[in-house]
């Protein structure tokens, strides 16, 4: 570190300068933030010079004042007007023009380069509408923070009508994302620098080679060094001598990622004729036993997502069959709205958004108990007013209810229009949690099993540990013997509607945040429900859970073989073979109740 | 059971339209011009198809305001089909032959369009279909506003190869007779450009796929290798906000596999939170956010009429649009509204499109359009990346299929065949 320069200091500097030459505050906009271990940058942007004279002074008194060592003078002076142009080109240019903005942004190193960059790659870049200033944008409750990009100064707050967005595209994202890496390689904060490292190795080249080696001999922290030595093992492998390239290996093979696979595998590819591309025969057999090793370690992860993928996807149908299981299995009643009570939940979480713009994960959170109230006084609605009439009549209650669920969708196609609603996915819920390069489980699958689970827990608590469970379960094992021993059977049966179209509500709300919400959500999952609680065993919820984890493990073990379509035309035959040979499903229900 | 149930309900649902379509009809005047509305207003297509029906009530009233056509006033006769594709037939044969319409606007799916064609051919109406199609057809009878392969896919992939240098190919689709015909053609253009088959991965899904983890993460793994990749997906409608939804999950960013999608435009991205999609691609020749004057009052006439200021424009409006004002154009040129004389009147005739350019409708009653790829912006509009620079005539039939090669389609004299083999010499019959 040549020598430290202070922000108080600096502010003296300016000060003393200001009161020799007079100039007006604005003349000079310092900026004094910088890269950690870089020497201090120091750019002056000049907006504004009225005498010449004044300017050659003040650039003297500044080189003086002002120089520190890794500028060069010439540049300094050119940066400031430079790094104006390409702000404002950056603001106002063509698409093409942008990507040479930002090149010249990057190649000035000036010290607002970085936030300006990052601001543009994460879209908070934007700019004024009157007078094309740009500034870095953060939404806020009532409208958005500005901050002026080229100064940092603050703006206050503006409408989202006086501000545009700096449009991008493909590759200058990329481009970004590869500079910011290379910017970020010097920051303070460890996990950033394993992190720009890492965006560094899937783009490797010459330029970034050279930043990852003068990085290496500065760098303390040894998880950082370790991983610089990771990337640079790869390029160790073009080596022309064997030694350095063997402990390439050696080293690779502990730390298997996508690259060093790729990589791996083009030392033991053949050409066309069959004959090696690797000469070397040592390296090449090296290669080969540290590629069996890492692809073993992957197919035991590819087998973990498999089965995860199976569970999420069972947790789903679970999920949505486990409300059906109380209706259509402990009650006997074929309900077809089902679906239309998940696609009700659904739309509570879109409402609910709707209420509640800024607080978008609580919003989801709220929804659940919403969207259970909301469909279970439907589900008591329907039952009090269509169903009860219709017990024992299985075929009058499917075409009621089928009709119930034209109804619903209609009512909602005529309120909410025929379109998709977006439901925005919290920031909790989004993203994977990445354990390693070959094995990533996504955020809202992995709630969502565990949601399943809560719910399938606190179901299976009601019905056994409640007076209403104890009610629902009598009424459902002998209706007149319940009725004979004084429990209130209308008031349990409508009670355990209303409990199991709550929960298909719920289960609309874990829906949102993977499929579509609109009017025909409930259709989708209505077949796959039934499946689940006829395969599992009418009347058993641990039949359910188990029906439906199995029906999704299966589906996603045949999938990758037979495809989507073929897999769950394959998942059907077997649930109907099953059922010709265990009408009654895996748990059957057994004793006396079985028999009526 | 649930299917026939369906079936007794749309029908009894078209019973009733129908009764009350008569029954406006007869208290009209007689002196209008009757035009159809052939959308699906309400299952599974209604969210795309209901908006066309609204741009198609637009485009009459406008015409209207203008002092209609011919001197007389323009009806509108809408009737629902209900996204029930036999239903389309039965509603086609009403509009032809109980209303006498002089045009239909209408269909979106092909299975839709399959279903009516024998019913325009058999009576010989007019229909103008706006949606990009798989191509393979060319009827006397059907004018295809929307983009023929070559004006859509093609160039996609053209761009994806030139620009992006993608190697290898994902084409996801869901199955069904479009995406599966279109994968056809690019299987086989890509084979042409040398491609070899280990590059090209296809796989379809259901209609309304809902779960996406496994596939997602096979073209992940199919993309690792080190070469550039790329999906072109012709996944339909709804599936594809699972789809989104579970690659911006998977942590699949725009640059590294790009998603160039022909069947997600403007108003499928509003069902969709697009901050995970945002660099995706998709191809059209229209797009909301193209610059230009007459872009800007469609769009301010569209929000307008709808009375939602948010509500977005997308490309089969445009194409309506264009084949609205095309048969306008015809008829005023035919100086009547007879098929015949309109099917001859209406090839050569030019109007303009959206984006600043000029629609021709060609002997094989596709039209010229210029075909855009645009970047998902987290605003749900396109930023156009890439452009042809001049209008691409539409193909009927594939140049990139053995089969379909050597056949045309020119309905001018003296070839006057939908199906033409330049080989034999021959027409065939079949469209």
């Amino acid at each position: 570190m040549p020598f430290d320069f202070s922000h108080e200091s600096f502010r003296q500097a300016r000060h003393e300068r200001n009161q020799l030459f007079t100039v007006r505050p604005e003349f000079v906009e310092g900026l004094i933030p910088s890269f950690s271990n870089n020497p201090i940058l120091i750019r002056i942007l000049l907006t504004d010079m009225k005498s010449s004279l004044a300017k050659v002074c003040f650039k003297l008194i500044l080189l003086v004042l002002l120089y520190v060592p890794g500028m060069g003078s010439a540049e300094d002076t050119a940066a400031p007007s430079d790094f104006a142009i390409a702000i404002s080109k950056l603001a106002t240019a063509s698409m093409q023009e942008r990507e040479a903005a930002v090149q010249q942004l990057i190649s000035l190193k000036a010290p607002r380069t970085l936030p300006i960059l990052q601001g543009l790659l994460d879209g908070q870049l934007y700019k004024l509408r009157e007078g094309d200033k740009l500034v870095l944008a953060k939404q806020q409750d009532t409208g958005f923070s500005l901050v002026d990009a080229a100064s940092g100064d603050d703006l206050g707050i503006k409408e989202s009508t006086d501000i545009q967005k700096i449009p991008l595209n493909n590759s200058l994202r990329a481009r970004l994302r590869k500079s910011l890496g290379n910017l970020q390689l010097n920051s303070t904060e460890t996990a950033i620098r394993i992190e720009a490292v890492k965006a560094i190795a899937k783009v490797l080249d010459e330029e970034s080679l050279q930043l990852l080696r003068d990085r290496l001999a500065i760098e303390q922290e040894t998880i950082v060094q370790d991983q610089i030595r990771l990337v640079l093992a790869l390029e160790q492998l073009n080596s022309t001598t064997k030694s350095p390239r063997i402990d390439a290996i050696n080293l690779l093979k502990n730390h298997p990622t996508q690259e060093v696979v790729n990589r791996l595998n083009t030392l033991v590819e053949k050409d066309d004729e069959g004959n090696y591309l690797e000469t070397d025969s040592d390296v090449r057999n090296k290669a080969k036993t540290a590629l069996a090793a890492i692809n073993s370690k992957i197919s035991l992860y590819s087998g973990i997502e498999t089965l995860f993928f199976g569970l999420s996807l069972g947790a789903v149908l679970v999920l949505s069959a486990i409300g059906l299981a109380i209706t259509f299995g402990v009650m006997g009643v074929i309900n077809m709205a089902h679906g239309e009570l998940m696609m009700l939940g659904a739309y509570t979480t879109y409402v609910m958004q709707q209420l509640m713009p800024n607080q978008l994960g609580a919003a989801v959170l709220l929804s659940i108990p919403a969207a259970f109230v909301i469909s279970a006084l439907t589900g008591i609605g329907i039952e009090r007013g269509i169903i009860r009439f219709l017990y024992g009549r299985p075929l009058e209650t499917l075409l009621a209810t089928f009709g119930v669920s034209l109804v619903l969708q209609q009512t909602v196609r005529s309120i909410f229009s025929p379109l998709n609603r977006s439901v925005a996915t919290p920031e909790f819920m989004s993203g994977a949690w990445q354990i390693n390069d070959f094995l990533a489980l996504t955020w809202n699958r992995f709630y969502i099993l565990i949601f399943c689970l809560l719910v399938f827990a606190l179901l299976l608590q009601i019905l056994q540990r409640t007076r209403l469970g104890l009610e629902v379960r009598a009424v459902a094992q002998n209706r007149n013997m319940a009725k004979a021993m004084g429990i209130p059977t209308d008031w349990v049966d409508a009670m355990t509607f209303g409990l199991g179209s709550g929960i298909a509500g719920v289960a609309g709300v874990a829906l949102s945040q993977i499929t579509n919400v609109g009017p025909n959500l409930g259709q989708s999952y209505i077949v796959d429900s039934f499946m689940v609680v006829v395969f599992g065993g009418v009347g058993n919820l641990w039949g359910t859970l188990l029906a439906g984890f199995s029906l999704g493990i299966a589906n996603k073990l045949l999938e990758p073989a037979a495809g989507a379509v073929l897999a769950k035309i394959l998942v059907l035959v077997f649930i109907i073979l099953f059922i010709q040979k265990r009408p009654r499903g895996l748990f059957p229900q057994k004793g006396r109740a079985a028999e009526n | 059971m649930k299917k026939l149930l369906k079936k007794v309900s749309h029908l009894a649902a078209a019973v009733a339209l129908a009764t009350s379509a008569l029954g406006a009809g007869q208290a009209q005047a007689e002196d209008t011009i009757k035009v159809g509305v052939l959308h699906s207003l309400s299952g599974t297509m209604a969210i795309s198809e209901t908006t066309l029906k609204d741009t198609m009530l637009m485009m009459i009233d406008e015409q209207n305001k203008k002092g209609g056509l011919l001197g007389k006033k323009l009806e509108a006769v809408v009737v629902d089909p209900a996204s029930n594709w036999p239903l389309f037939a039965e509603k086609a044969r009403e509009l032809l032959t109980k209303d006498k319409v002089a045009a239909v606007f209408g269909c979106w799916t092909s299975v839709s369009r399959k279903s009516v064609l024998p019913v325009f051919e058999e009576l010989n109406g007019l229909l103008f279909y706006p949606v990009q199609y798989e191509g393979e057809e060319s009827s006397k009878n059907v004018f295809y506003t929307g983009a023929a392969p070559n004006q859509q896919a093609i160039p996609a992939v053209d761009y994806l190869m030139n620009d992006l240098k993608v190697k290898r190919w994902v084409l996801a689709g869901t199955d069904y007779v479009y995406p599966r015909t279109t994968n056809k053609i690019l299987e086989a253009y890509l084979k042409a450009k040398g491609v070899s088959k280990k590059d090209i991965m296809i796989n379809y899904t259901p209609f309304g796929h809902s779960d996406w983890q496994s596939i997602v993460a096979d073209i992940k793994k199919f993309g690792s290798t080190g070469k550039k990749t790329a999906v072109v997906s012709t996944i339909n409608g709804d599936a594809n906000v699972p789809f989104y939804k579970e690659l911006g999950n998977q942590g699949v960013k725009a640059e590294e596999i790009p998603v160039v999608a022909f069947s997600v435009g403007e108003e499928e991205l509003s069902g969709i939170d697009t901050k995970p999609l945002v660099g995706h691609l998709a191809a059209w020749n229209y797009f909301m956010s193209e610059d230009s004057t007459k872009n800007a009052a469609f769009i301010k006439q569209w929000q307008d009429f709808i009375k939602n200021p948010k509500r977005v424009t997308n490309d089969p409006m445009e194409a309506h649009y264009i084949g609205f004002n095309m048969w306008v154009k015809a008829v005023e040129k035919a100086g009547s509204t007879d098929p015949a004389k309109v099917q001859e009147a209406i090839i050569g005739v030019e109007v303009p499109n959206l984006t600043g350019g000029v629609a021709k409708m060609l002997p094989n009653h596709h039209i010229s359009k210029p075909v855009l790829i645009g970047e998902i912006q987290d605003d749900g509009q396109f930023t156009t990346v890439w452009q042809t620079n001049k209008v691409v005539d539409g193909d009927a039939w594939s140049d990139f299929l053995p089969e379909s090669k050597p056949i045309i389609a020119d309905w001018t004299a003296p070839i006057s065949c939908g199906n033409y083999n330049t080989k034999t010499k021959k027409c065939s019959g079949q469209n």
